[in-house]
């Protein structure tokens, strides 16, 4: 341990975003009496994130520098039965990098937020929850233990609830918020049981202690079966990750919490939290490398989840689902590298793709704002001629995304299909196949977007919504005309884009070699190299970045993307009517996805449907029928009809007790004399 | 024809028949009901007797004496009992007596 990380310093990144956001949330919301004005709120909030963020900075490069690791508990909360309760924080190169991309991107969308709510009556309560989130998400990645991990969890769970919700008095917004919350019940209840079972098999929490018993839990067995009990964990714990981290079949939420303001769309919902799984299972690596069955699992999830999470991003009109859609096809490719043995590049790809999709979603953002909230990309085109920062750096962002060689997202995304062509396990293949196959989807999409928004002809005044619908605001923008042309967005929303564009482009060049190949996280992320062997033989066939994009210029995967985008600019640009002509050619089809697989009639008619009939069931059965009617009415009922037999024998004359023991005695004779002889 | 122990002990049975029934057809006045337990008494005292005899046993015939003695207490008390139901009630018919219903 390093002296260069005190406790203290630590300490003060979490907190400080915290007190931020209690003083706004307490004292600049009508909650406790609107003291506090729009601009004191705004400037406590980002001056929270802005001290987190520098503290994270000189803790990511004291790491990096002098080797400094942290890993200390500063309170203890309990003791249960020798389960020890504690808050502690472990820093080493994978939790400095998260700290460094989760304050960084919450700092810019602070920034963004003052140019983008600034008409919005919840001002004040939206900056008091993004730094509550950014606090939650602090303390999740910095935890060194699993309870603080799941505290973290679900507080970011809770701040992404309140969110989806911002505008609570739209029912759409309170449908999706309740949606989210109810499917992440459904992961975090796989989380907590893995939890658990490694708090009853290994006796603690604390990642450092469980690790060192990783080996013994291998030999287990869990109970009554013959399963492995290492296997039972992991794919309990990878539950919790698949609801947070929106893996098929959890992934219902994450399209729907789009009702959010954009602004936590790109925070929340593409950069930080729904990747806390990814992060939880590389955190996790030493448990997962032991079970092949769970990273086989892991592997088929998140090949499902990236190829046809992607085919849906293709049918949609509404931009900030596009892009919805595509952040949960390219956390599928996240899944994919950790099925694949890679954490290190499922987190490299985590931390670029925390980039370029907050810069796309910020962009999309910055478009509905020029667009006097449309978000219907029918209705734009040519928006590259009014906004041409956001033009350009969403241009990078795609670009970026699609992989293209020397962006960021080339190296992160080229080393995961590298990584699951290296896998053998049961499943890769499927895998690979669908990586590569996401690529041409990725690119096809990401350009439909591009070229409908930013080219082609002008379609603001054709939008039959335009009076209501769409609107992501409240709808008191009465003062723009519809059909007036869109204009550059104020500097606090473009300067984030610009921001953010600088890393969406050079950081995947700039640290690949230390971060898959070097020693970043050596201390961090374990694999097993004698079984797993893609990083292994990855790092024999890596020569630089450079060699690398010249390398990529000859790949399977760059000619995909550029025919995605060569066939988006087609169908966009040159041939419009081509598009509606496919869709009339595969009618079954475009219905499967524009119904999202019918996953959503799953969820409504089989699965809620079946739970409301169980618990009608149960209430009606159970409760009613059963505890209410047969054992709490049942006893009284029975008392009193046996009461109102007996009350009959008590007529009060004395002749009828005296024939009864008469009767009696005659009885007894009876059976003296005749039986009992 | 002599009178052997079954003649005495049928007369026993059909007096204590005879109070039984008293007991349960009387609907009327409680000073029957207290004669017909005292002829429930005797109709035992009779057994009593013809067992004594038959037997050639003095004890039986003793006990008579302690019976007689305790059904006169017995008719003392029930009869003052009577007399205060009567200052109570007004009547002592037994059909009116109920109670002891709860």
């Amino acid at each position: 341990m390093s002296a260069t990380l005190s406790a203290s310093t630590l300490l003060a990144v979490p907190l400080a975003p915290l007190v931020g956001s209690v003083v706004a949330g307490l004292f600049g919301t009508k909650f406790g009496g609107n003291h506090l004005g729009r601009k004191i709120t705004h400037s406590l909030t980002i001056l929270g994130v802005l001290i987190a963020f520098i503290i994270s900075a000189m803790t990511l490069k004291s790491v990096i520098v002098d080797g400094a690791r942290f890993n200390a508990t500063l309170y203890e909360w309990m003791i249960v039965g020798g389960l020890k309760m504690e808050v502690g924080f472990l820093v080493d190169g994978l939790t400095a990098m998260m700290m460094c991309v989760v304050t960084f991107v919450s700092l810019m969308v602070h920034i963004y937020t003052i140019g983008y709510m600034e008409e919005d009556d919840g001002y004040n309560r939206f900056f008091a929850y993004i730094s509550l989130f950014t606090f939650s998400m602090l303390m999740l990645v910095m935890s060194n233990n699993m309870l603080q991990l799941f505290f973290g969890w679900e507080a970011v769970g809770l701040v992404s609830y309140l969110l989806i919700g911002f505008w609570f008095n739209r029912p759409t917004a309170i449908f999706a918020n309740m949606k989210a919350f109810l499917v992440n019940r459904v992961g975090d209840f796989g989380f907590i049981l893995g939890i658990g079972l490694i708090a009853a098999y290994a006796g603690t929490l604390n990642y450092g202690e469980a690790f060192a018993k990783a080996d013994d839990l291998a030999k287990l067995s869990f109970p009554g079966t013959e399963w492995m009990l290492i296997t039972v964990i992991c794919i309990c714990l990878f539950i919790g990750a698949m609801g947070k981290s929106a893996q098929f079949p959890l992934h219902v939420w994450l399209p729907d919490s789009m009702e959010g303001p954009t602004p936590i769309s790109a925070l929340i919902h593409a950069a930080t939290m729904v990747t806390a799984g990814i992060f939880m299972v590389a955190r996790m690596s030493p448990l997962f490398e032991l079970s092949d069955t769970a990273l086989s699992f892991i592997l088929v999830i998140g090949a499902i989840t990236a190829l046809f999470m992607g085919f849906l991003g293709i049918i949609q009109n509404d931009i900030k689902r596009v892009v919805a859609y595509s952040t949960l096809s390219q956390l599928g490719y996240m899944t994919v590298a950790l099925g694949a043995s890679a954490y290190s590049v499922a987190v490299f790809h985590l931390m670029t793709h925390a980039f370029f999709k907050a810069l796309l979603f910020l962009g999309a953002g910055s478009v509905i704002i020029g667009m006097h909230h449309n978000q219907d990309i029918r209705w734009m085109g040519g928006v590259r001629k009014y906004m041409p920062i956001t033009w350009i750096t969403s241009l990078l962002g795609s670009l970026a995304l699609i992989g293209t060689p020397l962006f960021s997202g080339f190296y992160s995304k080229d080393s995961i299909i590298e990584a699951v062509h290296e896998s053998h396990l049961w499943g890769a293949q499927f895998a690979y196949f669908a990586v590569v196959a996401g690529v041409f989807i990725t690119a096809f999409y990401s350009f439909r977007m591009y070229f409908l928004v930013f080219h082609g002809k002008e379609r603001y005044d054709q939008n039959p919504d335009a009076h209501h619908g769409h609107d992501d605001h409240h709808g008191h923008d009465d003062h723009h005309g519809h059909d007036a042309k869109p204009h550059e967005s104020p500097w606090v929303v473009w300067l984030p884009l610009v921001l953010l564009a600088i890393p969406s482009v050079v950081i995947g060049f700039m640290t690949i070699q230390p971060m898959l190949y070097g020693e970043f996280f050596k201390d961090a992320i374990f694999v097993d190299g004698n079984k797993h062997h893609a990083m292994k033989e990855m790092a024999e066939a890596f020569h630089g970045p450079v060699a690398m994009a010249i390398h990529g210029l000859t790949t399977l995967p760059f000619w995909l993307a550029l025919a995605g985008v060569a066939a988006s600019f087609y169908m966009y640009m040159i041939n419009p009517a081509l598009p509606a002509a496919i869709k009339r050619a595969c009618g079954p089809i475009y219905r499967l996805l524009e119904n999202k697989y019918y996953l959503d009639w799953i969820n409504e008619n089989i699965i809620a449907r079946g739970a409301r009939a169980l618990g009608t069931g149960l209430w009606k059965g159970g409760d009613q029928a059963l505890i209410d009617g047969a054992v709490v009415n049942g006893s009284w009922k029975l008392v009193g009809r046996i009461a109102g037999a007996v009350r009959w024998l008590q007529s009060g004359y004395i002749y009828h007790y005296a024939f009864a023991m008469l009767l009696g005695i005659f009885i007894l004779m009876t059976y003296f004399v005749w039986f009992n002889r | 024809m002599t009178l052997t122990l079954p003649h005495f002990l049928s007369l026993g049975a059909m007096l204590f028949a005879l109070s039984v029934i008293g007991i349960f057809l009387n609907r009327k006045n409680l000073i029957v009901l207290l004669m017909c337990i005292e002829l429930m008494l005797l109709a035992v005292n009779m057994n009593f007797v013809a067992f004594s005899h038959y037997l050639g046993d003095m004890h039986g015939q003793i006990f008579v004496f302690f019976i007689l003695t305790v059904a006169a207490a017995e008719s003392a008390i029930g009869l003052a009992l009577l007399v205060l139901l009567f200052r109570n009630k007004s009547n002592i018919n037994v059909d009116e007596l109920n109670s002891l219903k709860g």
